[in-house]
């Protein structure tokens, strides 16, 4: 069985981390799995992890009372969910929910932010590779939000 | 590496043929796929990944679209057209039976086979399927002569998705297949979000793949930003354009895009060519 470790070592979102790097966040770190349905957190939560993807698609949505709820975007193995523990209030501002049966990385925020206070290369490199899927989020969101497909489309 | 410019094109390139409608395909609410067989005096037709026809619905008018079909099968031709206007509409309206003008084949195609022994992704949105479905037959048909082969194909809902039966022939041949929609509900069970985010998780290695990318024309730019990217050469990225096309030989520039005239140079273009045309808003 491999060692915690170097999963999060082979995840992308961890590529080429420095090993006294990887060593603290490791420290924050356990294997977590959810059954298909359940939620990983739900919008106004507590945010106090953030997950990365090994197996499985989660599904990211917005639940409106007396309406279908709104799904804007599957993310699979690979990829992270979650940065509101990054941020105060460190509330939750969407639905997680487990499309597959899904296993994770989950990460302690509260720990994390520690170690990131103490270490500022820490932080900032946690930083820069949160604000890169950001960026992918908000140009995917741009996409999505242009309706290329339909036929007034842009 | 360049987009290949026709080897046929008809001996009377604006006089349309007569085919006739053999069988309609009803694909989703506004799409649908007509099967040709040749009529009077008209002969079969060869033709290259990413070629289109001229296609007449007489009495209405004549529109460009892409061949579908397998380049492999001449005996019939196969167009699939979506309704988007006086045109296209009265095309999709045809029963087994009507006839069709058709003048072509025109324009360059897929450089598919100068592709053999490297990585392919295809990358497809909405009706854009339809010009790359021809590549596709063929890197299914010969998939032992190339590396991975990924399709990435995003539609804009579950019930828009094109070719089902094909999806799952080419996920057999051995074609990494992977459909998303950008809107959906809790019924549809797969990838939900644009066509780029299904690039993370496609198998290649970018500085052995060559892609052909064809949808909308902002689709095809976020689609060959994120090929980028993820490390691959621009000159190795491939898009279909397509524009007002009228003439279809480069007489009449309906079509042209700065230098360029879409139906002969194109509609298949290496990436650097059009990178810079289709950012210029006045064109």
């Amino acid at each position: 069985m491999k060692h915690l470790r170097d999963v999060i070592a082979e995840h992308p979102f961890f590529q080429d981390l420095a090993p006294d790097h990887l060593a603290l966040v490791t420290g924050c770190a356990q294997m977590a799995s959810f059954k298909s349905g359940e939620f990983l957190f739900r919008y106004g939560g507590a945010a106090e992890h953030f997950f990365l993807l090994r197996h499985g698609r989660v599904s990211l949505e917005i639940a409106v009372p007396g309406k279908e709820t709104f799904r804007f975007q599957t993310v699979g193995p690979g990829e992270v969910i979650g940065w509101s523990w990054l941020f105060e209030p460190h509330q939750a501002q969407f639905d997680a929910r487990a499309v597959d049966d899904v296993s994770v990385i989950r990460f302690d925020g509260k720990c994390l932010r520690g170690k990131c206070e103490a270490d500022a290369a820490l932080g900032y490199s946690l930083m820069k590779r949160f604000a890169r899927v950001l960026v992918q989020r908000f140009t995917d969101t741009r996409l999505q939000l242009m309706d290329v497909y339909g036929k007034q489309a842009p | 590496m360049e987009s290949r410019r026709p080897e046929t094109v008809a001996a009377e390139p604006l006089l349309p043929q007569p085919w006739i409608v053999r069988e309609v395909i009803r694909e989703t609410g506004d799409v649908v796929t007509l099967s040709l067989q040749p009529g009077e005096g008209a002969a079969a037709m060869s033709f290259g990944p990413g070629q289109f026809n001229m296609l007449y619905a007489f009495g209405v008018g004549e529109v460009p679209i892409s061949i579908s079909g397998d380049p492999a099968d001449a005996s019939r031709l196969i167009h699939t057209i979506r309704d988007v206007g006086l045109v296209s509409r009265a095309l999709c309206g045809l029963q087994p039976g009507a006839l069709v003008g058709v003048r072509g084949p025109f324009g360059s195609r897929w450089p598919v086979e100068d592709q053999a022994g490297h990585d392919v992704v295809v990358a497809a949105g909405g009706i854009g399927l339809a010009p790359l479905r021809p590549a596709l037959y063929h890197l299914a048909r010969h998939r032992a002569r190339y590396g991975n082969v990924v399709l990435l194909y995003g539609a804009r809902k579950p019930d828009e998705l094109l070719f089902g039966v094909e999806l799952e022939a080419w996920r057999q041949a051995g074609i990494q297949v992977e459909v998303t929609v950008d809107h959906a509900d809790a019924a549809w069970r797969g990838n939900l979000g644009v066509v780029t985010t299904l690039i993370r998780h496609a198998r290649f290695t970018p500085e052995k793949a060559a892609a052909f990318i064809c949808g909308p024309e902002v689709m095809m730019r976020f689609t060959a930003a994120a090929l980028e990217e993820r490390g691959m050469a621009p000159e190795r990225l491939f898009i279909s354009m397509e524009r007002n096309m009228k003439c279809a030989v480069g007489f009449c520039g309906h079509c042209q895009l700065g230098p360029e005239f879409i139906c002969m140079d194109g509609p298949v273009f290496a990436w650097p060519r059009m990178r810079r045309l289709i950012a210029i808003r006045e064109l």
